[in-house]
């Protein structure tokens, strides 16, 4: 075992070493695509949270922060250094002095405010607001009290003071696409909606609704030598069967696989060569609603993990593109407890639990589910005769994805399965079970649990990180035992790329949005 | 012919207002909003603040007939409204999306008439033959085809295998990204075409007026073109006006497919994120077009067979 072990490990450095004497080639066409849908939302990454419209935004645009893959944290991008201050309530950043928008002008701190303030205008409805909020007086801006953020002071053009209304990790909110900055002056003009202008490594060249966005090499891009490729493309491509038609055919560099094409791919000799694999922070659960008389009771929610096989189910529907799943917190949070074990399939165990919980006969219960191949009916089907060897019966009440986020936050379900974000702040994830957050927010079970909600406090107060760790820990195996949900599996995101592309990075917030600026395209690319 | 068309026009009016109404309800109805869709794939969660304020700036939060008031004084006025997503006017949003549906509408009808009319002619003018029983067998396979089905096979075919076209994607002018989408979205109108055409001719070649032509000694051909064609015509036309709406309403499947940034994949991602304004726009421009090309149809019936007489 331990020599296997030495040789895993000798070939693994031997093969990084490998990578890293890769030399970047400058020059030719990252020839991207965008999955999640057959368009993108518009041309204002401020108006838009979804992943489909980050895919375009961070070709053309940059926050405050990034997401480094390879460390699994945000660190600064737009800033050069920032000074934190005692209390851990201000923030000062010292911006670059080398980034320039694409019309040639330089950034300030202007840039950076402005971008922020238009997040709370109360009259409009930007999806960034809530990670603006964490900012002194951001509050009074939404609620049109004020028209300047209070806790954003410009000390001068590439100095920004920062206040906060509690000490929390700035990082987490501020690497978000949705809060580029833009250039204060030009974005106020209704060309900037069709012809951005951002502080990004590649410059909009042109977007065909629906079909493609292409966008060329910005000369003045801060990274030196950066960006590497001369053009990217992105193609809205969101069918899967198409794309994998178009990858096989050399027409696009990547594509995000499903259960079954990663099946497929994995047996192929060329293609498994190009597969890039990564823990995503996204969480599948069944949603157990404790104001359903027998979900209320610990008992039947533990007899619920203990009666399905979630591992035959990862095996055979989900084709093993998935991790199980032990609690809340996904494999690639820093809270999460490795020696952690999953429910095992007990039937019996089961069967004790719902009989000494009162329901020796079982019960009924609806579960609303979209039809989503990896979270949703074809895995409730696969429950169902599980759940039924203990008694216990299901009534499936199929909705679209826009229903389910609306049930689920009104609390009209008794159970639902859905896929969550659980990351990468394992603090504001676990704020989700908090008793203090509501059920429209993200505490969809109505989760109230005294011992964790006091961790979770001191989790968000103490400057001591290794204590901050252990607290979210132990929060997160309270989870694992008072059971809210069924802890299915955490999302195993697969990227299927072409041999000449190189440099893309495992991104465990979203394998689909990645820096540009850091891949780069061999000779030996079709593409002109 | 001109108080036809104006009389035509203005019998489209209660249709469009009733299909309008219509819109307006099933949308009043049915569960989930453009906020809700916002977090639908729970990765982004938006919270109740934001939602609020998104439902009050689209104007969601009204009573449904406050609502219905705003929509039809704004159709009264030829304005479609804003577009929750793009937040750009609707008509610009379907201004970018027609041009693309245009196109692959016009190159599928193409397709289909230029081979499902002649193989229809030639399929009636030898009953029975073997071109006859092989062209209809094809007809009944080709409405059967499911259109995605078939696209992909055209995709792996065409692209992957033979390397001869490109898979996706719309190239502009280059007319070859044109081809795939159009015949996969082309083939069920052909084989309707062709059944049509064929039925069209067998019944004409046994009216009263063609037996006497052929009695009284005029040539094969002269029937063919004259009598046959000319009558077969207003039916064939028929079908090609009630196909060409077919084809730009069934456009959703193959612009998905091919990832064609026509109407129809608007239509759908609009109708996924509760995008109101521009589903109601988009179904409103997809049967205004049925009409026109409906409108059109029976006006060169018209021209060709001066019996008509409309009315």
């Amino acid at each position: 075992m331990l020599k296997k072990f030495v040789i895993t490990t000798a070939l693994a450095l031997t093969l990084s070493a490998g990578a890293y004497a890769e030399t970047p080639r400058k020059g030719g066409t990252i020839r991207f695509t965008a999955p999640y849908g057959s368009s993108f939302a518009n041309l204002d990454i401020h108006t838009s949270n979804r992943a489909q419209d980050e895919i375009w935004a961070k070709a053309i645009h940059r926050s405050l922060y990034k997401w480094d893959a390879n460390a699994n944290k945000a660190v600064l991008d737009l800033a050069k250094e920032v000074k934190v201050s005692d209390d851990g309530l201000v923030y000062t950043y010292k911006l670059r002095d080398d980034a320039y928008f694409h019309n040639g002008r330089k950034m300030t701190a202007d840039d950076v405010i402005w971008s922020l303030t238009r997040q709370m205008d109360g009259a409009k409805a930007y999806p960034g607001a809530r990670y603006v909020r964490i900012i002194k007086g951001a509050i009074e801006v939404e609620k049109g009290q004020a028209k300047e953020i209070s806790g954003l002071k410009k000390i001068d053009d590439s100095t920004v003071e920062m206040t906060l209304t509690e000490k929390v990790d700035p990082s987490f909110n501020l690497y978000q696409p949705m809060l580029s900055i833009y250039p204060a002056d030009e974005a106020s003009k209704d060309t900037f909606a069709t012809k951005p202008i951002g502080l990004g490594p590649f410059k909009f060249v042109e977007y065909v609704p629906g079909s493609r966005l292409v966008a060329e090499r910005w000369e003045k891009f801060y990274e030196p030598g950066k960006p590497y490729a001369d053009r990217i493309t992105i193609s809205i491509m969101g069918e899967a069967a198409a794309r994998d038609v178009a990858f096989r055919n050399k027409e696009i560099d990547v594509s995000i696989l499903g259960p079954t094409q990663y099946v497929a791919y994995k047996a192929d000799s060329e293609l498994s060569k190009g597969l890039l694999e990564v823990a995503e922070v996204y969480t599948r659960v069944m949603g157990l609603n404790s104001n359903f008389k027998p979900f209320s009771d610990k008992r039947v929610r533990q007899a619920i993990n203990y009666a399905i096989d979630a591992d035959l189910i990862i095996k055979r529907l989900v084709k093993d593109k998935a991790y199980r799943a032990t609690s809340w917190l996904p494999i690639s949070s820093p809270a999460y407890d490795k020696d952690m074990k999953p429910y095992p399939y007990d039937p019996e165990k089961a069967k004790q639990l719902l009989a000494e919980a009162g329901y020796p006969d079982g019960f009924e219960f609806e579960w609303t589910a979209t039809s989503n191949e990896s979270w949703g009916i074809p895995i409730v089907e696969a429950v169902i005769p599980m759940l039924e060897k203990v008694g216990v019966k299901v009534k499936i009440k199929p909705v679209e994805g826009t229903v389910l986020s609306e049930v689920a936050r009104s609390g009209n379900y008794q159970a639902f399965i859905w896929s969550l974000t659980s990351g990468p702040d394992p603090l504001t994830s676990l704020k989700c079970f908090h008793s203090a957050t509501p059920q429209s927010a993200c505490n969809y079970t109505l989760f109230k649990n005294p011992e964790f909600d006091k961790l979770i406090d001191e989790a968000a107060a103490t400057d001591d990180q290794a204590k901050k760790l252990e607290n979210l820990k132990k929060a997160n195996a309270i989870l694992r035992e008072e059971v809210p949900m069924w802890w299915f599996n955490y999302n195993k995101a697969v990227m299927a790329h072409q041999p000449w592309l190189k440099g893309l990075q495992p991104n465990a917030t979203e394998l689909a949005v990645q820096n540009y600026e850091d891949i780069w395209v061999e000779a030996s690319s079709p593409a002109k | 012919m001109l108080s036809f068309i104006v009389r035509r026009l203005l019998q489209s009016l209660p249709i469009i207002l009733a299909v309008a109404a219509l819109i307006f309800v099933m949308f009043s109805v049915i569960p989930g909003t453009f906020a809700s869709s916002m977090s639908d794939d729970g990765r982004s969660v938006l919270d109740a603040e934001v939602m609020a304020r998104m439902n009050k700036e689209f104007g969601l939060d009204d009573p449904v007939y406050v609502r219905f008031g705003k929509y039809v004084s704004q159709l009264a006025t030829f304005d479609l409204g804003t577009s929750f997503r793009t937040r750009q006017p609707v008509a610009h949003v379907i201004a970018d999306r027609l041009w693309p549906t245009a196109q692959l509408a016009f190159a599928s009808m193409l397709f289909a008439i230029l081979i499902g009319v002649p193989l229809g002619f030639v399929a009636a003018l030898r009953p029975g033959s073997w071109i006859d029983t092989i062209s209809m067998i094809g007809a009944v396979s080709g409405l059967s085809l499911p259109k995605f089905w078939l696209g992909l096979l055209l995709m792996y075919l065409f692209a992957l295998m033979l390397g001869w076209l490109p898979s996706f994607g719309y190239g502009g002018g280059d007319l070859r990204y044109l081809i795939l989408p159009s015949i996969a979205l082309g083939v069920a109108p052909l084989a309707l075409l062709a059944r049509t055409t064929r039925a069209a001719v067998l019944d004409i070649m046994n009216a009263d007026f063609v037996r006497t032509a052929r009695s009284k000694g005029m040539s094969e051909s002269k029937v063919v073109r004259w009598h046959l064609t000319r009558n077969a015509l207003v039916i064939i036309l028929t079908t090609i006006g009630l196909q060409f709406g077919t084809v730009i309403g069934q456009a959703v499947v193959i612009e998905k497919l091919f990832s064609w940034p026509g109407l129809g994949s608007l239509l759908v991602d609009s109708v996924t994120l509760r995008d109101i304004p521009v589903v109601q726009g988009s179904i409103l421009v997809i049967v205004l077009l049925f009409l026109l090309i409906n409108m059109l149809v029976d006006v060169l019936c018209a021209i060709i067979d001066p019996r008509i007489k409309y009315t």
